[in-house]
């Protein structure tokens, strides 16, 4: 559990962080709550030879109301989005999913940002906020690029993010009264996700996401598009795994994990209808 | 008098909470050395070469050591744990030629820090021609594979039947094969420990000093003396405090009985703490047993005739895991009186982490395995299980009783257990809700278990050093000082010995200090297991204490011009009966005393092991549609006679608890085929936490034992053996109406699940 030899700069502001992640080359990778990094790191699976630490990085921390969507700075805590008065109001869902992020010592450490930019199909904020339709505003060498929810996840552990970008920005559109549930179906309070179901519906739209069920979190499309065309809750649920992919582990077999997929859609959309 | 029963807080627990505590990884050991050990990272394989060349040139790194290397000097050798073990099966203290297990320990690497010395494993090149991997005890039982060629055999440890279960009066006979998984003890400090040798004294010996986390410094050392050819007094061992042992830190293992090699070799100290993957790996595990059990009565509910055939897993190295059969023996019966029983056993050797006592040791094994019985049993004539019990469970009259297979049970109250706990658990008030809630076809269904154990404390009888003296302290205040061969690892052993010293002698509980873990100053001392250091150890403080009391009697009585037989103590105040006016105090007694009179030592043995024994109810909820399982409420009656301290007795309860519902639900170590470790931290392996649980009813009830002085049993175990059949019985109950009978350990979401969908299709 000690990590291999590394270097350590800290990043006064995002542009300092993208300048020291490009001087030091692919091997560089930006530390923000390190609750995905360092367990890596002390198992000795990941051994970058430069960890910029944005930790300190002042204004990235942040949950605004900016209109149509909520702007949330990448280093905002999962503590504070789960407390957030402006994220009750306008995006529920995600500050009840915070909530149920690892424990009360993660959610204190741990970082929105640092969740979606480590891209864990396992993890609660990635497919809540592809539910939610966010959008990630990300900074490069060359300036501010904006990358949709369902754009970003292109494989496990793997994001459209360049290596010398940095995720500074989570843009949630209003929920707008939305009625919404998240299922999270695990073992101990604190485990991950075996399958988790983000879900939201208003009118004839909806948004639903599957944690845990492929290589990155899943868009649960044909579930929604069912939806619209007027489907039952139970038909739609039967669609759950339609975009999905899930492997079995210890926890669960590939046939349980499908079954669980659509209990939990199914659940998730009547609570979110009711 | 009057403190033996009250809820005293526990003394350690301000130093402990404050970060005052001396675990072994805190001690600061000027100019130490750390050791970290390249593993084994397959399960079997032939080592075709071990290349350190790389590792050698690391910075800080200041030796890299294989088996040849300690071979060469003598100690490639680790002593087997019990003499009934295979001589042809001796373990080197680093892997040889084979390496037998995921984790086994290969080459050690000494350097300046802990970091270096990781940095280094790395480096070391350890090229293995594979070998055919055993998983799967009952494959090893066969024997297709022979793991120790030599030994000709799987099967180290072999126990045959003394005669037939005779089942031709039976009605109805129910069979069943169960697993009890295979656990890690997870204590929450790992394996650490420290050897450092001393400067030679005025006759040119050098003594060597050995700290050890473990659970008795005696038994640590003796293996030690024994692999290195050096007689006790020149081996100081000392354990101070340890954070949880639970029967795994009870024995030597490879990496730390090298230590005293490595520090001679180095003329440093050597320390050794293990990472929590190393400990998951490599710390002993426990249960791991394959249980074939056949019951048979008649219609009305009499048991007749009980089987047990258990196989149980010792893991690559026999060690004492392989006669936890030995103790699941003794009461495979259980509660009840079955006038037909056979037992037999076979432990065998696979490629996986060598089993050795976890909480319970055996008798978790036996209680799962009839509890279950039991309940297949009354499922098949329709009755509830609960009546089945109440028929069959022993008389309190009965008492001290013989089982069939030829244990004497102390004393107990079975069926009061029984009685007590459906009450505090509004037993009709649960079924009435589970009819509800399956009249309406809820998705979520109520099941209730309940399960009456009885089970063996301080199992190997005999005694446990303790000694009391009474003295003028550092500030001319009356102290007492015990010193104990029992080792605490989280029981609170300071406070209950103090409270004992303390009621005999009349003084304070903060005038008592306790001292342990140290055989410079403890004279000898067994192992702390098996729920015996109340009995044994305590009831020697209690008797010490007694022997100083009256020692001190004659001394007022002499100063008091009495006749020492109307002298009483109270307080701390000798006196004549009657009148308190003239009395004299301690310290009076002290400036009069005879050098040594005020110290005694416990001449106490016991004859024969203690049986508590109670009855757990588990309530739980079982979504049907997912698998998952909420336990809703577990409630505890524990009899373990006479209670000395209820917090702390609840303690132990609480904590059995915990582990006996996780065995049910949460954990299970596993391997995949190819004996790759699946649960190596505890995000894989399902150690719960304190969310998992509701809080716990428990309820009072003392046998007293009538075979020590203080009337008491051991209680550290109670909660594994009952809480785990409770959890599993509720489990299966609440979809007994699906035609399901049974769901093996732990019933985990997928298991339920897949239990469900195998029922309705």
């Amino acid at each position: 559990m000690i990590p291999a030899a590394f270097d350590y700069v800290r990043a006064g502001s995002a542009a300092e962080a993208i300048s020291l992640i490009g001087q030091h080359g692919s091997d560089a990778k930006f530390l923000a709550g390190g609750h995905s990094l360092l367990p890596l790191m002390k198992l000795r699976l990941a051994q970058p030879s430069v960890l910029v630490d944005i930790g300190r990085v002042k204004d990235l921390s942040y949950i605004k109301d900016a209109g149509d969507h909520i702007a949330i700075g990448a280093l905002t805590r999962h503590m504070d989005v789960e407390k957030s008065s402006v994220l009750a109001q306008h995006a529920p869902l995600l500050a009840h999913a915070a909530g149920h992020v690892g424990d009360p010592q993660v959610r204190h450490r741990g970082t929105i940002g640092g969740s979606i930019a480590h891209a864990d199909p396992a993890s609660d904020l990635p497919a809540t906020t592809l539910a939610l339709g966010a959008t990630y505003v990300v900074q490069g060498p060359k300036g501010t690029r904006e990358i949709k929810a369902s754009d970003f996840y292109v494989g496990f552990l793997e994001s459209a993010l360049a290596p010398d970008e940095m995720l500074t920005e989570i843009r949630v559109p209003k929920m707008n009264g939305a009625g919404w549930s998240f299922q999270k179906f695990n073992r101990r309070a604190q485990d991950w996700a075996i399958v988790g179901v983000a879900a939201w519906r208003r009118n004839g739209d909806s948004g639903v996401a599957l944690v845990n069920m492929g290589q990155t979190p899943v868009l649960a499309s044909s579930v929604s598009g069912a939806l619209k065309s007027g489907a039952s809750i139970a038909d739609a649920a039967e669609l759950a795994v339609a975009e999905a992919s899930p492997s079995a582990d210890n926890n669960a077999s590939v046939e349980y994990r499908t079954h669980l997929a659509k209990v939990l859609v199914r659940r998730a959309l009547e609570q979110a209808s009711a | 008098m009057g403190i033996i029963g009250e809820r005293v807080l526990r003394t350690e627990d301000p130093d402990l909470l404050t970060g005052k505590g001396t675990y072994i990884d805190n001690l600061d050991l000027p100019g130490a050395a750390h050791v970290v050990y390249v593993r084994s990272t397959v399960a079997h394989a032939r080592i075709v070469s071990i290349d350190a060349d790389e590792a050698r040139t690391m910075p800080g790194v200041l030796g890299v050591h294989t088996f040849a290397d300690v071979d060469a000097d003598g100690y490639g050798l680790v002593p087997n744990d019990h003499p009934m073990l295979p001589a042809q099966i001796r373990r080197p203290v680093l892997a040889s030629d084979v390496v037998r297990y995921v984790g086994e320990p290969v080459v050690a690497v000494v350097a300046e820090t802990r970091a270096q010395a990781v940095d280094a494993v790395e480096r070391v090149i350890v090229d293995y021609d594979p070998l055919p991997v055993l998983v799967d005890m009952e494959e090893a039982k066969s024997d297709g594979v022979v793991l120790f060629p030599e030994f000709g055999t799987n099967t180290v440890v072999k126990i045959p039947s003394g005669r037939e279960a005779d089942f031709s009066a039976c009605d109805v006979v129910i069979e069943a094969r169960i697993v009890n998984q295979r656990l890690a003890p997870s204590p929450l400090e790992p394996r650490v420990a420290a050897s450092r040798w001393e400067a030679p004294d005025a006759n040119g010996v050098r003594r060597f000093t050995h700290w050890q986390a473990c659970q008795g410094a005696h038994s640590v050392r003796a293996p030690i003396c024994e692999m290195y050819g050096l007689p006790p007094e020149q081996v100081r061992v000392i354990v101070p405090d340890v954070g949880g042992g639970f029967g795994a830190k009870a024995f030597n293992y490879p990496e730390d009985i090298l230590l005293p090699w490595l520090a001679k070799k180095h003329d440093r100290p050597v320390r050794y703490t293990e990472t929590r993957t190393e400990s998951m790996n490599g710390l002993g595990h426990g249960r791991a047993q394959v249980q074939y059990v056949k019951l048979g009565g008649t219609r009305d509910g009499r048991l007749l005739a009980y089987s047990l055939d258990v196989v149980q897993d010792s893991g690559a190295w026999p060690r004492f895991g392989a006669f936890l059969p030995v103790l699941t023996r003794r009461m495979a019966t259980g509660t009840y009186d079955i006038p037909s029983v056979s037992f037999t056993a076979s432990s065998v050797l696979t490629n996986t982490v060598p089993t050795i006592a976890y909480r319970g040791a055996g008798r978790p094994e036996a209680a799962a395995a009839i509890e279950r019985a039991v309940d297949l049993f009354a499922a098949e004539i329709g009755m509830d299980a609960v009546d089945v019990r109440r028929i069959n469970v022993i008389a309190p009259e009965r008492f001290p009783f013989k089982n069939t297979l030829g244990t004497t049970y102390d004393s107990g109250q079975y069926a009061k257990a029984i009685d007590l706990v459906l009450d505090a658990a509004d037993y009709p008030a649960l079924r009435a809700e589970q009819a509800r809630r399956r009249a309406a076809g809820d998705t979520v269904m109520l099941g209730i278990g309940v399960c009456s154990y009885v089970e063996i404390t301080a199992a190997s009888a005999g005694g446990e050093y303790g000694s009391v003296t009474v003295h003028e302290g550092d500030d001319g205040a009356v102290r007492a000082t015990v010193v104990t061969g029992t080792t605490p690892y989280g029981q609170g052993h300071r406070t209950a010995w103090a409270m004992l010293a303390a009621d005999r002698l009349g003084l304070r509980v903060e005038d008592i200090t306790v001292l342990h873990g140290d055989t410079d100053i403890v004279p000898h001392s067994e192992v702390s297991g098996a729920s015996r250091s109340l009995q044994l150890g305590g009831t020697n403080v209690w008797r010490a204490a007694g022997t100083v009391v009256d020692r001190a009697r004659d001394i007022a009585a002499r100063l008091l011009e009495a006749d020492v037989a109307d002298v009483i103590v109270a307080d701390g105040v000798f006196h004549v009966a009657g009148t308190p006016a003239v009395s004299v105090n301690w310290s009076q007694i002290i400036d009069s005393a005879e050098p040594d009179q005020l110290s005694a030592i416990g001449d106490f043995a016991q004859a024969d092991g203690t049986f508590p024994s109670g009855a757990h109810l588990a309530v739980v909820e079982v979504d049907t549609e997912t698998g998952k399982v909420v336990l809703r409420s577990l409630v505890a009656v524990d009899d373990a006679g006479r209670i000395l301290n209820p917090l702390l007795a609840e303690g132990q309860v609480h904590g059995g608890l915990v582990q006996g519902a996780a065995q049910a639900l949460f954990e299970e170590v596993v391997y995949d085929p190819d004996g790759n470790p699946l649960t190596g931290n505890f995000a894989d392996y399902g150690f719960p936490s304190a969310a998992e649980f509701p809080s716990f009813v428990t309820v009072h009830l003392e046998s007293p034992t009538p075979l020590n002085d203080l009337g008491a049993k051991g209680i550290g175990e109670s909660g594994t053996i009952g809480a785990t059949p409770a959890v599993q019985s509720a489990v299966i109950d609440a979809l007994s109406h699906l035609g399901i009978r049974h769901i093996d350990l732990p019933c985990s979401p997928r298991r339920v699940w897949e239990a469900i969908s195998g029922a309705v299709g």
